[in-house]
């Protein structure tokens, strides 16, 4: 069984969250699907067992030896990567998309197009089962590719380890790597918080997991920041069928907990928070399907 | 000038730094416009009622197959870069998988049967508001169920210009969104949580940034409920901490109800119109670490 947990913006929580859910239970593999900000490695300390390099998206570059400066590369680019800046044919490596159009058309076949290879996926085994993280270098378009990866190798490791569950921390936002990690899973957690904002993203995030993935509850962290939208968040929530997991108080332990490198359960097992976090694992693991 | 607010991970500020120094800013008369680029997660005009002034969908150009045209030759589905040309030849079918067209161009450009012309596909909008002191916002709004989010925020730098101040509320992150907000940045502020997550993050994003030719300033949020790893790292690094601003469960819930601080809490006015002054005078040396006189505790 997979379980994603996401948020439509990032800093509700959403790996404190994974962390505790990591270690409630049973033994697992963890996903850490945020590959832009890959953080849950800090907590669990994964031993690494392999890493492998992902091979990103294409970039132009230019051989000012062989360019004539015809300018056809430049009225053909849709992403306004290359300009004729004194004389001479300049590619902005940040706007160009990998298209590879310019270095088929260029006459003199002076564009070569390179790929990096900076961004990494290391699998390794930690404290309550395996993990599986992927790091996007930096500049990386962040196509759900590396994403997919991570996924496959995490099904890889729960099928040799006999693992059933898979835990996913998901990334923030609504684009490619949202969609690439919640298609076809069973589970999906929305973690957001007592905010407008936060009311506004998990719409649009909510949207997003219509389309593309299963069944969806939401968990509200930090509820007592304020009450009252809280309560909003809950309304909207039953409108819409879909679940509330449940609330979750503010609580510094959480913080405290991770600066200690342990997740709030491991740490505080008494605490309130952390019984509640428990719970709704149960729950989210045993009820429904599978 | 242009001023990116951003931060690693999300959630950590960001929008908070950014929507109540543009209110301090405006306030003041400045010109100032403040550009929403977090088109995953528009949230910047939650805390101001502005008038609409303009929106401008964004498009690019999804490829139309005329099958009856097609000789089935291939060439498209081999140019494009992105696997968004289905083309199974003996079975007649050939289709265009929008979802991951980029609009590139090149099937069309590859096609010698003419059997393509392209159609506008949205992606998005660009909405221009207008404050009642005169100040604007310009947020990038990206639509739900699409990819990525760059174009839209680069029509929203675009429609931003460049006259008077302009903050950049940027994505989170270190990748492709982020870099296309900071790289029209003159001066970056990087917002971060004094914790392990934070610091990882701060690091991965001063790493990108110093790889850009750009020296960040950082301010520390819930400077309090952490540990010191962070200052460390910045005094370490020489990186200038313009300010910290320490957890305060009154400000979490004006912030949580789409209202500003700068309006509310006198102190915390104060400390933003520091940060107005630093931001307005003192930008210019930033790079040569300049340390703040002032420190909020
Ligand atoms: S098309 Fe080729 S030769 Fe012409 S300007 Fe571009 S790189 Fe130079
Ligand atoms: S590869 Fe595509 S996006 Fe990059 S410079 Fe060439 S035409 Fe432009
Ligand atoms: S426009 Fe570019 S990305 Fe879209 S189908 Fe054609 S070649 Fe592929
Ligand atoms: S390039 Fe034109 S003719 Fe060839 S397969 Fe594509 S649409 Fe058909």
């Amino acid at each position: 069984m997979e379980v994603a947990v996401i948020s439509g913006k990032g800093g509700t929580g959403k790996s404190s969250v994974t962390a505790a859910f990591a270690t409630a239970g049973d033994r697992l593999v963890v996903a850490d699907c945020d590959v832009d900000a890959a953080n849950l490695y800090l907590i669990f300390n994964p031993e690494h067992g392999t890493g492998q390099s992902y091979i990103g998206g294409h970039k132009a570059v230019v051989d000012h030896a062989l360019c004539t400066v015809c300018g056809i590369c430049e009225s053909y680019c849709r992403f306004d990567a290359i300009t004729e800046q004194e004389g001479k044919i300049m590619i902005s490596e940040t706007s160009c998309d990998g298209c590879l159009f310019c270095s088929r058309i260029c006459p003199m076949n002076a564009i070569k197009m390179v790929r990096s290879d900076k961004s990494r996926m290391y699998s390794g085994s930690f404290r309550n089962g395996m993990m599986v993280y992927g790091r996007l270098a930096p500049g990386e378009e962040n196509s759900g590719k590396l994403v997919s990866m991570v996924r496959d190798e995490a099904k890889k490791a729960a099928g040799e380890t006999g693992m059933k569950i898979i835990l996913m921390d998901g990334p923030p936002g609504i684009g490619c790597p949202v969609i690439s990690t919640v298609t076809g899973v069973d589970r999906i957690v929305i973690v957001t918080e007592p905010t407008m904002s936060g009311l506004e993203d998990l719409k649009r995030v909510f949207e997003v997991t219509r389309k593309f993935g299963g069944e969806v509850g939401v968990i509200i962290n930090k509820y007592d920041l304020n009450e009252a939208m809280a309560d909003r968040i809950e309304g909207w929530c039953a409108a819409l069928g879909s679940a509330l997991l449940g609330r979750l108080p503010y609580d510094r332990r959480v913080t405290e907990a991770m600066i200690a490198g342990k997740s709030v359960t491991e740490m505080f097992p008494d605490a309130e928070i952390s019984k509640l976090l428990k719970d709704i694992w149960n729950k989210l693991i045993t009820n429904g399907k599978e | 000038m242009r001023i990116a607010v951003a931060s690693g991970k999300g959630g950590t500020g960001k929008t908070f730094v950014a929507t109540n120094l543009f209110n301090v800013l405006s306030r003041r008369g400045e010109r100032v416009t403040l550009a929403d680029c977090d088109a995953e997660a528009p949230d910047d005009m939650l805390f101001f009622s502005a008038e609409k002034v303009r929106e401008t969908e964004v498009t690019h150009q999804v490829p139309v197959i005329n099958k009856d045209a097609c000789t089935w030759c291939g060439r498209c589905s081999r140019w494009c870069n992105y696997n968004a040309i289905f083309y199974l030849p003996n079975a007649k079918v050939i289709e265009v998988i929008e979802n991951l067209c980029h609009g590139c161009g090149a099937c069309s450009f590859a096609c010698n049967s003419g059997a393509i012309t392209e159609k506008p596909v949205v992606l998005g909008a660009v909405t221009t508001f207008s404050t009642d002191v005169g100040s604007r916002v310009v947020e990038a709004r990206m639509k739900v169920n699409e990819m990525s989010p760059v174009r839209v925020i680069k029509a929203a730098i675009k429609e931003s210009g460049d006259e008077g101040i302009v903050i950049l509320d940027a994505p989170p992150g270190t990748s492709c969104p982020f870099i296309q907000t900071v790289d029209k940045a003159d001066y970056v502020v990087l917002v971060t949580e004094p914790t392990p997550f934070g610091l990882s993050d701060l690091k991965q994003s001063v790493e990108t940034l110093r790889e850009m030719k750009k020296e960040p300033a950082v301010i520390i949020n819930r400077a309090d409920i952490g540990d010191g790893c962070v200052a460390e790292y910045l005094e370490k690094e020489n990186i200038p901490l313009l300010a910290e601003i320490r957890y305060d469960p009154a400000v979490a819930r004006i912030y949580s109800e789409g209202r500003l601080v700068t309006q509310e809490i006198p102190a915390m006015a104060s400390l933003f119109e520091k940060l107005a002054d630093h931001i307005s005078e003192g930008y210019g040396t930033v790079g040569q670490n300049i340390r703040p006189t002032w420190k909020w505790r």
